[in-house]
């Protein structure tokens, strides 16, 4: 069983979202680290980039395949987490605790758009 | 998808119920379903650089070639020069069309009967490689057997190797053979090759027997602690060790010459492709395979653009990995061969940026075979 928490927002690719002071903290949910296995690079955006939301902002590298990272809304991104440069792992050993960016929101009510944990509990089938 | 929608028609290994009992995860690969890992690909690939890991690789094709002329013309459809190499000994090389490119690349084993040869084909190949090898045989006095479906094969591969054939399955002989030699045994009453050989870039062994030997012998490595390992961390050694894949490095368009393996080409022989090859090695051709490094984490996969620093397009990226064992972001690449010499800057295009490189020698790693 892949871990979900309550009162986050969560999108069909596997991102989830926590609206933190006004910005949106976006990062990749458990089951998606669970199905990546061993990551070993997070290409990120640069602060001060545009992203959109169901657009492409970076990717998740394990050893045998790339997968991207969709914004769940869009916005400028305010911060990333670079402590995911030199240890990328740290998104499999706690995909809520290790979030990725950071987004000021350019329209909040794209996160109406997004899944509750448990519709994005049905969604995985579990 | 369209492989998910016709796995009832995959073959499976005589160890796929040892894979499902594992909980490894499958994968249709070749027409098999096959294991792609245990554990962690990392897990699996530093257990065979540092240890011993155990593959299955029973989806591989063996085909006999037997009788009065099966020198000749094994001589006649392999890159590789088979005259005088003695019984017991494995080459490596290529079947080629006329045009040059592959049909397969290949092992083949002189056995110790005269005139008999056993040639091991990739499982994606098998029936393409068969076809091929009976359509030239015409006119050769020999017989071609295509024996793949009962035949199964583990490879132990990694430093232990040795000790653990020897101790765990008592195949003392091991011991006396060299890199690409062999030695012929029994296992349950049916013949058991013994080979070391690999596709790993360290020392093992490939143990060829009946199926039911197979896996006998996988439930006595298991018991044993071997790690098993899957495809996924096969083509992450294989890679590091500079070794070809069939389908990525070489293919109907891609000729040993282009991949760099032009020193399994004899040319004072006559052979199928020879011409071309030759039309090739004297500097006929578009395109090198070469390796390149980037200096940053970010993975060079399969179908990336290689790049100029003006952004012109002068190749694309084969296979790439962030090398396990080398901790490094490399990849091969088929690029142009005004591009091809070493430390020659390439750039390669990964998603939205572009990440500067140069060419490095194919084998990133330095290999460790026994002498």
């Amino acid at each position: 069983m892949s871990k979900i928490i309550e009162g986050l927002k969560y999108s069909e690719s596997h991102e989830w979202v926590k609206v933190e002071d006004g910005l949106a903290v976006i990062g990749v949910t458990d089951f998606a680290q669970k199905e990546m296995g061993d990551i070993t690079y997070v290409d990120m955006p640069d602060v001060d980039d545009e992203v959109s939301a169901g657009e492409e902002f970076g990717a998740l590298e394990s050893v045998k395949a790339a997968s991207d990272l969709i914004s769940p809304v869009s916005g400028k991104v305010v911060e990333v987490n670079e402590a995911l440069d030199d240890t990328p792992e740290l998104v499999n050993e706690d995909a809520f605790e290790n979030w990725i960016i950071k987004v000021e929101m350019s329209d909040a009510s794209e996160l109406d758009a997004l899944m509750d944990a448990a519709a994005y509990k049905e969604h995985i089938g579990e | 998808m369209s492989e998910n929608l016709n796995n009832a028609e995959l073959l499976k290994t005589c160890l796929y119920d040892r894979h499902v009992a594992l909980q490894a995860k499958m994968s249709p690969f070749a027409g098999f379903m096959m294991p792609i890992q245990y554990d962690t690909i990392t897990v699996e690939h530093n257990a065979v650089r540092q240890k011993v890991g155990m593959f299955d690789v029973s989806h591989m094709g063996e085909i006999f070639v037997e009788g009065p002329e099966a020198e000749k013309f094994v001589n006649w459809i392999f890159t590789n020069e088979i005259r005088g190499f003695e019984p017991g000994k494995v080459l490596y090389g290529m079947m080629c069309y006329p045009e040059g490119g592959v049909v397969d690349d290949l092992l083949v084993y002189r056995e110790f009967a005269p005139e008999h040869f056993l040639l091991v084909v990739n499982a994606a190949n098998i029936d393409k490689d068969f076809a091929w090898i009976e359509e030239h045989a015409k006119g050769f006095d020999c017989v071609v057997r295509n024996e793949s479906p009962v035949w199964g094969q583990i490879a132990v591969q990694g430093p232990e190797a040795e000790k653990i054939v020897v101790e765990v399955l008592g195949l003392k002989e091991a011991v006396n053979l060299g890199f690409y030699t062999f030695y012929d045994t029994e296992y349950m009453g049916k013949r058991l090759i013994v080979s070391r050989t690999g596709y790993t870039g360290e020392d093992g062994f490939e143990l060829y027997t009946s199926l039911e030997g197979t896996v006998d012998l996988w439930d006595r490595l298991i018991a044993a602690g071997v790690q098993p390992c899957g495809l996924g961390c096969r083509d992450t050694l294989r890679f590091e060790a500079g070794l070809p894949l069939y389908g990525d490095e070489l293919s109907p368009e891609i000729s040993p010459v282009m991949a760099g393996l032009g020193m399994f080409c004899k040319y004072d022989k006559d052979f199928i492709g020879k011409e071309a090859l030759l039309d090739q090695k004297a500097g006929n051709l578009q395109r090198k395979l070469v390796g390149i490094e980037i200096e940053d984490k970010a993975i060079p996969r399969a179908g990336y653009p290689v790049e100029l620093e003006d952004g012109t397009e002068v190749g694309i990226v084969t296979t790439g990995y962030h090398s396990i064992s080398l901790d490094k972001s490399i990849c091969f690449a088929l690029v142009d061969k005004a591009c091809a010499a070493l430390d020659t800057p390439l750039w390669i295009r990964i998603r939205k940026k572009v990440f500067p490189g140069k060419v490095v020698k194919k084998r990133f790693y330095q290999t460790n075979y026994k002498k």
